[in-house]
């Protein structure tokens, strides 16, 4: 889909990028309307475990596991096989990455499945949590993921794992501190991002400016 | 080039501009007198849209950051303007949650002027988010002022002694006709137009085209991006509080990122950095919008019945863009703008016989 425009210059991919959102997004809506719809729970991670004051599903035992998992795979695809070793060079720099012999659209083309796939995981885990989805709920979680990346900094496994990880701490933080600003939970994470960009634009863990 | 041929243009060129508008003027006064109130209603939404368009293509386009906040902009217009217009017994009856803060309680100001404050307020916003925006480039840029976006419509909705959260402001006074809108078009494509075509414009487009060459021949990006930023929020502000008085009642779900996705749609098949073509396309996108309500609407056909797809204009938008995009980059204009040389070198070259070379 993208592949027509990756020559063109940056800015056209990423307006195609973002009509191709909104086109999935409306088609969803034409198609299964903007109701929310019931996401069933599997009895499998229905259980409750209590311990002492705290009550735990076993989804979010699951959740915690999985996410470890995935962070695990990927980082042992990005640092420890050979199209991983082409995905970090395509990023630095792509004109040579090809004259090096790598094929930079399939390449292109892996990471973009990959990277929809874990999304696609986040995605099922978020539902599973909140149990009902609409074609439009991906727009916020979208735009936290990418907060929770430049906290971390650019181009770091590691660090988007924990800068996700600090974004979510702190918004449930100011919800039980102040439940009276839980409207405001959705702008902190902004908040943040302004904040990082002022200060540390490299992010916690990264070395390169965003560019 | 654009700069000499812009202290070139003689008083042929100023004059035919000049009659050009005045007739436009007329026929939009005549139909003002004579349309129906649908088509008026359609003609002031394309004021709008125009004005809203050609200041989002003066930081999107001309000078090629690519922002995706004019949501918000539109946003602290809207609400600037609105509260200053509302009488305090309308404010009093509205705020039911929770009464409005004092200073805003008790003002009440004319029209226009609730429109320039409206513009100042948003263009002032707009350069204190120019400092972290203008840290990154890009994609990143991009999406930083999508969520600037999004933080305004949260505190709209949350900060309820002001903005009355998600009940928005009702009983705002009408006052945007056709006087309003189309004035507020022709100020803002003139003004904007002016500016690009003057040395800061110059240093604008150089911006675009190579944002690390400009720098290294003395061009002071962050100020001259700020600029762009701040001008194109004011006229945003001002566009969002002619709205809100075209509309009466505004709500934070208003101004969310389907906004900007239209006026991303106008400036794309314009041509990013073409105001002309902004122009053009925000005509083109107000009224097919209008003509595109067909498909929603339930069809009966030689008895037989097609049912309307609510959302499906949308679907359309998107895939319009996204061809756009792939086969006709440059949109209409390309960054090229409407010259009168330009025009009378075309009507020339029509009348030639065919068979030269021209």
């Amino acid at each position: 889909m993208y592949r027509p425009v990756r020559n063109a210059p940056r800015i056209s991919a990423l307006i195609t990028a973002i009509g191709v959102s909104f086109l999935l997004e409306n088609l969803g809506l034409v198609l299964f309307t903007g109701r929310p719809k019931a996401f069933i729970r599997p009895e499998l991670l229905s259980g409750v475990h209590t311990f002492g004051n705290v009550r735990v599903l076993d989804l979010h035992i699951w959740t915690a596991i999985l996410t470890l998992l995935i962070f695990l795979s990927l980082y042992v695809v990005i640092y420890r096989t050979n199209t991983g070793r082409s995905m970090r060079c395509i990023a630095y720099d792509m004109e040579t990455t090809k004259l090096m012999g790598v094929d930079v659209d399939r390449i292109i083309a892996v990471t973009f499945a990959v990277g929809s796939a874990v999304a696609a995981a986040g995605g099922i885990m978020w539902a599973m949590r909140y149990p009902q989805i609409n074609p439009l709920m991906g727009i916020l979680p979208g735009l936290k993921a990418f907060v929770a990346a430049v906290l971390g900094g650019i181009g770091n496994v590691g660090g988007a794992m924990v800068g996700g990880l600090l974004l979510g701490l702190l918004e449930i933080l100011l919800v039980a501190a102040r439940p009276d600003m839980a409207g405001y939970r959705d702008a902190i994470a902004f908040g943040i991002l302004i904040f990082i960009l002022l200060f540390r634009p490299t992010g916690l863990m990264g070395d390169r400016l965003p560019d | 080039m654009e700069l000499r041929n812009n202290r070139k243009m003689n008083r042929r060129d100023r004059l035919l501009s000049l009659t050009t508008t005045a007739v436009f003027l007329f026929l939009l006064f005549l139909a003002d007198r004579f349309g129906s109130d649908y088509e008026t209603r359609i003609l002031i939404n394309c004021a709008i849209f125009i004005g809203l368009a050609v200041s989002y293509n003066l930081i999107n386009g001309v000078t090629g950051q690519f922002s995706l906040a004019p949501n918000a902009f539109a946003a602290i217009g809207a609400y600037t303007s609105a509260l200053l217009t509302m009488t305090p017994l309308e404010k009093e009856l509205s705020f039911i949650v929770k009464p409005l803060i004092w200073p805003l309680s008790v003002i009440h100001a004319p029209f226009i002027i609730s429109l320039l404050i409206a513009g100042l307020v948003t263009a002032f916003m707009a350069f204190l988010m120019g400092f972290p925006v203008f840290r990154v480039r890009g994609d990143y840029l991009a999406i930083v002022t999508l969520g600037f976006g999004e933080v305004v419509r949260v505190v709209a909705n949350n900060a309820q002694s002001i903005t009355n959260g998600p009940l928005g402001l009702k009983g705002i006074v009408n006052y945007t006709d056709m006087a309003w809108s189309w004035g507020f078009a022709v100020i803002t494509v003139f003004l904007i137009y002016r500016l690009v075509q003057s040395s800061y414009g110059l240093a604008l487009k150089a911006i675009r085209y190579d944002e690390t060459a400009s720098e290294a021949v003395g061009v002071d990006t962050f100020r001259h991006k700020m600029l762009a930023f701040t001008v194109s929020a004011f006229f945003g502000g001002v566009g969002g509080g002619i709205l809100a008085h075209f509309i009466t009642t505004i709500s934070p779900n208003l101004f969310t990122f389907f906004l900007t996705f239209n006026l991303l749609i106008i400036i794309v098949i314009g041509g990013l950095g073409s105001t002309t073509g902004a122009v053009i396309a925000a005509f083109m996108v107000t009224l097919g919008g209008e003509l595109l309500r067909v498909v929603e609407e339930p069809l009966f056909i030689g008895g037989l019945h097609i049912p309307g797809i609510p959302g499906m204009r949308m679907v359309i938008f998107s895939l319009i863009l996204i061809l756009v995009m792939i086969f006709a980059r440059h949109g209409i204009m390309g960054s090229q703008e409407f010259s009168w040389r330009w025009a009378i070198e075309k009507v020339e070259s029509f009348r030639r016989p065919k068979g030269g070379d021209a």
